[in-house]
């Protein structure tokens, strides 16, 4: 958190980021239109917890915490020895392993293209549509100091 | 990479607890064989040694795992969250054969509980070297065979138990059994 770190893989941080912010039902839309998956075993949860948030708030840009979150992780395997990950924001343990296991199968080159299409690549748009559609309205609410400094 | 990731515990709260539970009687009677619950445990890890470090090792205490084990230092690190580090300042130790005691932290007279657990694997605790143990919780001496401890154990052992209150505990682990050695207990060969 505090130092810049190197992101080994930007890639699969952008798909991991896509499905922790998308919902079981989206995830599982996506996937069944993939065929039937590979199986897979469970190695971790998926199980919630709290996570600290923490956050630069005072002009000074040292850590605060803000607060607690839940947050549900879960790890599995596929059989080919593929280990995918989830963390996400909530209860949703279906989430979590659906995010998990895309993560797993995301990373064999066989389904990487085949989910970014079905997938991840849908759920990045839809994602990306929500973000431009706030950032539309609150810009609608922005107030303009200098505009009435000068109609003063 | 992690290609020999297994699950830990199938039921983590109620397994960590009865292992727990059997880590304690262990201690609390020494020489006394607890089993502990199964765990699928990554080589070179007997499922009782893999059982107790998940029950006792956390992200908030220092493990020192043996080099020789270093196969399954990959699986604690994910499953515990702990830090592995050196041998001088850690809280649980695990290892293949006996280290060198005197290496560990026996914590100070002021806090002795600041010691390290020694967890070590062994192959037997039914054939092998038999020892006579007394002390604290044993009413009358306590037999316990283990097969798989250095030949001069009870020499090495008297030199961490003449450091009471200091010192380390031992934990024995083959199979799903564990037994415990406080460093409360005297340790003769028999």
């Amino acid at each position: 958190m505090t130092a810049e770190t190197a992101d080994p893989d930007p890639a699969r941080r952008r798909w991991m980021s896509v499905l922790a912010r998308a919902g079981a039902a989206e995830i599982e839309a996506g996937l069944a239109m993939c065929g039937p998956l590979p199986p897979h075993t469970v190695i971790r949860g998926p199980e919630g917890g709290l996570v600290m948030v923490r956050g630069r708030i005072g002009g000074g840009g040292g850590p605060f915490n803000l607060g607690e979150m839940t947050v549900t992780r879960c790890t599995v395997r596929t059989a080919d020895g593929r280990v995918g990950h989830a963390y996400v924001a909530g209860r949703d343990a279906r989430q979590a392993e659906l995010a998990a296991l895309t993560d797993a199968l995301m990373q064999h080159p066989d389904w990487t293209d085949r989910l970014e299409r079905t997938v991840v690549g849908p759920l990045a748009a839809v994602q990306e549509a929500a973000k431009a559609d706030r950032a539309a309205k609150a810009a609608g609410t922005k107030v303009q100091f200098f505009a009435m400094q000068t109609t003063r | 990479m992690t290609d020999t990731l297994t699950p830990g515990f199938a039921d983590p709260v109620a397994d960590a607890q009865a292992c727990f539970r059997a880590v304690l009687d262990a201690l609390a009677h020494p020489g006394r064989i607890r089993p502990v619950p199964p765990v699928e445990a990554p080589a070179p890890l007997c499922p009782a040694a893999a059982a107790v470090v998940l029950t006792l090792v956390d992200h908030e205490t220092p493990l020192w795992v043996d080099p020789a084990a270093a196969a399954a230092s990959g699986w604690i690190t994910f499953h515990t969250g702990a830090a592995t580090g050196e041998q001088a300042r850690a809280a649980f130790a695990f290892a293949l054969t006996l280290p060198d005691l005197a290496l560990l932290p026996a914590g100070s007279d002021e806090a002795p509980d600041n010691s390290a657990t020694v967890i070590v694997q062994v192959q037997s605790l039914e054939r092998g070297a038999r020892f006579e143990l007394s002390g604290p919780g044993l009413r009358e001496s306590a037999p316990l065979a283990v097969e798989g401890l250095p030949t001069d154990f009870a020499d090495r052992w008297a030199a961490n138990h003449a450091l009471f209150p200091r010192g380390v505990d031992l934990l024995l682990c083959t199979g799903n059994q564990v037994a415990a050695l406080p460093r409360s207990v005297t340790v003769r060969n028999a």
